[in-house]
């Protein structure tokens, strides 16, 4: 037998196979197709928890997704745990290992609860009051403490082994709540061939069909009718059933994300299960059939475990066939608890009263239960719980004051009334709307295309909604293209019926301060800390919602929310329209990061690219670094060489022989066509009209602004044919400004842009022998000074292999840049690299690469600029075209400021010892002893240890720089003040002679 | 995720392949140079940020690579309509002052 309190007959699992299971180190024995809530109350389980703040023994309180209190954690092993689990969602699984949370030592004896007893200290905005002073111990004392004693779950702490896998879908309805009127939607739509998708965040579907006993459609018991309704509509080619997929947020244009629980109730998923799925669904027309959430009595102690939930009572007794009692008492202001006192009497529970609100009211169910032999007693509250691990008893007294009555009772079973779950619907923008003769708030006025039906549309009944949803759900596949329909409307012969009961607090509440009459049990909310916000001022309900934190825990207040506006309004005295509903926000229910992130995590985060050369860099051992996207060889160390060692052999063996450098990651973009010439000259500050095709020329392009975008050297292959090399981060921000203007400013012009970076790989060689390394593998190209000048291009061959060889130089020596198809890219290296061999050449990386630009003064853009730098800022007025009448950023680069005195200017640092390296990012200062804050008059840029130079360099930009010539300035840092010396940009090589080789 | 329809590609296509690019119909002088301090504030700096119906620049980035013009309403985040780029700011837009 699966649990004591499991009743033979009752529930709907005949012939299920049972399920071992624990719960704090003791084992338990559950049905396939439990809860781990209904394995737990068939055990006889009630006290799964601690609360939030108090500690108080908590139990569970429903059977669905709004549960509050019965947060467990499930472990699968020492990675897969999982905090904060609803216990009330978590399908068992034979092995299934929880444990409670927020307790210590354990369940039953929790030393936390001892700020119980200390509430009064506790009370609503108690963390705004109480921990303002000091400042500093809010961070390292009050903070960790608070969070060690409040809170839920502990996070995993190890990384996540599941994988969880993400879909796109489209669908003409998308049907959200499979209950009878997500059903019915479905069927209706579904019957006239358009794509459907039906989603509910259930095991099985059937929503409140589940307990409903009284209800029969097509002849058929309600929750039977749900099964093969669904199972018809799962064999329809255009119908998706997904069942464990709850619609967690609602965006824009019918845009719904949802999530499926693909293998959290296995046993043993296979690793090639994904966890959870993400579905991303755009439908045509959305049909909202949520249902709705019923509330609890707002009374004393009304947290107790064995106090629930009527309608969760009735689902574990009729669908899960568990009494949650044996001897139980209702607390009511409206009809539907009447029926789970009735089904509980029919198996054989004893109800020992029903007590309820309202004075007078009438109706089937109350004859049918004072037939029964139940007794029911109107106009009276239940004021207090009595017990503590475990309701041991109702205290009874007329609402409006007299005799009080304690009754014994294992279990209380309370409603308030249900409130329409318009969680989607207001987060599609919809407006809801007060009904004042119901008291809640339905959808009102929709700003997507979707629609309401059923409970969450403040329908009631089964036949009227059956009827809406219906109908709604062929009105939607209409509007989203249907021609025909031939279905037939599920008829419903029987059917149960509610509405109305109560909100905020019943008499049981107080006024007493000391009585707790939880409104939102998952974030421990009192009634008397509502009406507390109320009275210190708290006005909007927005403001109360923040002060107290009442719907603001994982559950979202999906029980609490409107008992709390109640009781705000109450002592406002305002109608509740007036204060106002707080807006609800996604998810409706927790969601994992995993779910979220899917695959896009390790390697698969962002996409690596690597060069064509980058296997030949990795076998030579080379160290590498990331540059935007890009794997770049950073550089080649030999044998028992630090980076530092490597860089200085890199950087002296380019200048004393030659060196090889992969630059394949440069951005290159081709501009062809008729009016390319003009389109350089527009794009960038250079004149490009008069340079000779098989000419280069280094180029500044600026935005509109007149600052410096990005730099590179532009090689005119032909007159219509320009080959331009951009900064390797630059590439695709300058093809998009490119394009830009080409596309929206510059239409009349006819030219084509490409972008080439990943077709060409670029072998630099740069040296004094990098020509005889070149050199003897080039067909069709005259090599010498004359025949290819330095900063010139020929197209031609080598190895074999189509090539546009350049002859520049980014490092002060003859040097060369070999570009070749990127498949050849390897090959062709290789071959250079034999030859280089020859000459002693090195390999080397982009930190010798950035040393050896420096040594002449080369700007990085990016680096010795920062989007707030001009040509002349930078020293390159001799790049930017005086006669030239347009260009994007002429105008920029005049505005007053632009060319004031004073502007930070690029120079040269060189510190007076010269060992010492600068800090890439140090301030500089005029006056070392000046006080603290000093006046920094710029920073550095770039610095490096020259080996070449034999001693430090560094670039800097300084206020007034180019004026300063000479001068020393300072460069405070924490070991002391560093002198230095304004310089010239050239450390190496001022005459440029070695251009020349 | 918004759904957007370009107006080359004549498609409604996700969001995810668009990039927006400021607000249209600022006209870049064709005497740049030219241009008074006061004149060049308003063509680079000055933006309208309107409450309602704002007149902008996207491009069908990962599509088409388009630049196109589009008028949506920052309130309700909605897409009233795109037109090609160099097409006038339409003077009637459907579905808005009814």
């Amino acid at each position: 037998m699966s649990g004591a309190f499991r009743i033979p007959g009752a529930g709907r699992f005949k012939q299920a196979k049972t399920a071992r299971f624990s719960f704090d180190g003791q084992s338990y024995t559950g049905i396939e197709g439990d809860t781990l809530a209904s394995a737990l109350l068939a055990n006889g389980v009630h006290l799964v928890g601690r609360s939030f703040k108090y500690h108080r023994p908590r139990g569970i309180l429903s059977a669905g997704a709004e549960e509050p209190n019965a947060l467990v954690e499930i472990k699968r092993d020492a990675a897969r745990k999982t905090p904060n689990v609803r216990a009330t969602v978590q399908e068992l699984y034979d092995g299934l290992d929880a444990q409670s949370q927020n307790r210590w030592p354990s369940l039953s004896f929790d030393l936390g609860a001892v700020s119980d007893i200390a509430s009064p200290l506790l009370s609503a905005g108690f963390y705004y009051k109480t921990f303002m002073w000091p400042k500093a111990a809010w961070k390292s004392l009050y903070e960790p403490k608070i969070r060690a004693a409040a809170g839920l779950g502990v996070s995993p702490d190890q990384p996540d082994p599941d994988h969880y896998s993400s879909r796109y879908a489209h669908c003409d309805v998308l049907v959200l709540g499979g209950g009878a009127a997500g059903i019915a939607a479905a069927l209706a739509a579904a019957e006239t061939g358009v794509r459907v998708i039906l989603a509910d965040e259930q095991a099985e579907f059937g929503g409140s069909l589940r307990f409903e006993s009284g209800a029969k459609i097509d002849g058929q018991d309600g929750f039977a009718w749900a099964q093969a309704a669904v199972a018809k509509l799962a064999a329809m080619d255009n119908v998706r059933v997904l069942s464990r997929t709850t619609a967690f947020g609602y965006y824009a244009q019918n845009f719904v994300a949802l999530v499926e629980r693909v293998s959290d109730h296995l046993k043993a998923p296979g690793h090639d299960l994904a966890r959870e799925r993400l579905w991303q669904v755009r439908a045509k027309r959305v049909v909202l059939a949520s249902g709705a959430i019923e509330r609890h009595m707002v009374f004393a102690d009304n947290d107790r475990p064995g106090i629930m939930l009527a309608g969760a009572a009735r689902t574990y007794l009729n669908h899960y066939g568990v009494a949650v009692g044996r001897n139980v008492g209702v607390y009511t202001a409206n009809d539907s608890a009447y029926a789970a006192a009735i089904d509980l009497k029919k198996a054989g529970v004893n109800v020992a009263a029903i007590v309820d609100l309202r004075d007078n009211p009438t109706g089937p169910v109350i004859d049918e239960a004072r037939a029964l032999g139940i007794e029911v007693n109107f106009g009276r509250a239940v004021i207090r719980a009595g017990g503590k691990l475990r309701v041991s008893s109702m205290t009874v007294q007329p609402k409006n004051g007299g005799g009080e009555r304690t009754i014994p009772v294992d279990a209380i079973l309370m409603s308030a009334g249900w409130t329409p779950s318009v969680h989607l619907f207001s987060q599609s923008r919809g407006k809801v709307a007060f009904n004042d003769e119901t008291k809640r708030f339905v959808p009102g006025t929709y700003a997507q295309d979707c629609v309401s039906v059923g409970a969450c549309n403040g329908t009631d009944g089964l036949s009227a909604t059956v009827d809406e949803a219906y109908a709604a759900g062929a009105k939607a596949a209409k509007d989203a293209g249907a021609k025909t329909a031939k279905g037939n409307k599920p008829k419903v012969d029987a059917s149960e019926s509610w509405s109305r009961g109560m909100l905020g607090a019943a008499p049981g509440a107080g006024p007493d301060t000391t009585v707790k009459a939880f409104v939102d049990f998952q974030n421990d909310v009192t009634a008397k800390d509502i009406r507390q916000a109320v009275h210190e001022g708290m006005r909007s309900i927005e403001h109360v919602k923040r002060f107290t934190t009442n719907g603001m825990a994982t559950d979202q207040g999906k029980t609490s929310n409107m008992h709390g506006l109640a009781i705000a309004a109450e002592m406002l005295g305002k109608p509740i329209p007036e204060v106002g509903l707080t807006t609800f926000r996604a998810p409706y229910t927790p969601v994992t990061f995993g779910a979220i992130v899917s695959h896009a995590r390790g390697p698969l985060f962002d996409p690596t690219r690597r060069t064509a050369i980058h296997p030949w860099a990795e076998a030579q051992g080379a160290v590498f670094e990331d540059v935007g996207q890009w794997k770049r060889a950073w550089y080649f160390p030999k044998a028992g060489e630090d980076m530092h060692a490597a860089v200085d052999r890199e950087c002296v063996a380019v200048r004393k022989t030659a060196g090889l450098f992969d630059a394949s990651t440069l951005g290159k973009i081709e501009v062809v066509g008729p009016d390319a010439a003009k389109f350089m000259e527009l794009l960038y500050t250079n004149p490009w009209e008069k340079l000779e095709p098989g000419r280069c020329r280094y180029g500044i392009m600026l935005r509109e602004d007149g600052f410096i975008y990005d730099d590179g050297v532009v090689g005119r292959l032909a007159p219509d044919r320009f080959h331009v090399t951009t900064t390797t981060g630059g590439a695709p921000r300058v093809m998009n400004h490119m394009e830009d203007y080409l596309q929206t400013e510059f239409p009349h012009l006819n030219v084509w842009l490409t972008s080439i970076t990943e077709q060409w790989a670029v072998i630099a060689v740069q040296g004094p022998k990098s020509r005889d390394i070149i050199a003897p593998l080039v067909e069709g190209i005259d090599m010498s000074d004359e025949g290819l000048p330095h900063m010139s291009v020929r197209e031609g061959k080598i190895c074999g292999v189509p090539t546009r060889l350049f002859r520049m130089s980014f490092t002060g020596e003859r040097g060369f840049e070999v570009n070749v198809p990127a498949d050849y890219g390897q090959a062709v290296w290789e071959a250079l690299w034999a030859e280089g061999q020859k000459h002693g050449a090195a390999a080397y990386g982009t930190e010798a690469m950035h040393v050896l630009r420096a040594e002449k003064g080369y700007i990085i853009v990016g680096q010795d600029t920062d989007g707030t730098v001009t040509p002349n800022d930078a020293g390159l007025d001799w790049a930017v075209g005086k006669k030239k009448a347009d260009f994007v950023g002429i105008r920029g680069m005049a505005r007053p400021d632009l060319v004031a005195k004073g502007r930070k200017q690029l120079v040269g640092l060189k510190t007076k010892d010269p060992k010492v390296v600068l800090e890439e990012g140090a301030q500089i200062v005029e006056d070392p002893k000046q006080a603290i804050p000093m006046k920094m008059i710029g920073h550095v840029t770039s610095s490096y240890w020259s080996e070449n130079c034999g001693r430090s360099i560094a670039l800097a930009l300084v206020a007034g720089g180019r004026d300063r010539m000479g001068d020393t300035l300072y460069v405070p840092m924490p070991n002391g003040v560093i002198e230095v010396e304004v310089t010239g940009m050239v450390f190496f090589d001022e005459t440029g002679g070695r251009l020349n080789g | 995720m918004l759904l957007i329809r370009c107006p080359y590609c004549e498609e409604e296509r996700p969001e995810l392949e668009f990039r927006n690019a400021g607000e249209a119909h600022i006209a870049r002088s064709a005497n740049m140079a030219g241009e008074s301090d006061d004149d060049f504030e308003k063509f680079f700096f000055i933006r309208s940020n309107p409450k309602g119906i704002i007149y902008e620049r996207w491009r069908h980035m990962h599509g088409c690579a388009r630049f196109f013009n589009a008028v949506r309403d920052t309130v309700t985040d909605k897409f009233v309509m795109t037109y090609k780029a160099g097409e006038p700011k339409p003077s009637k837009l459907p579905g808005v002052g009814k």
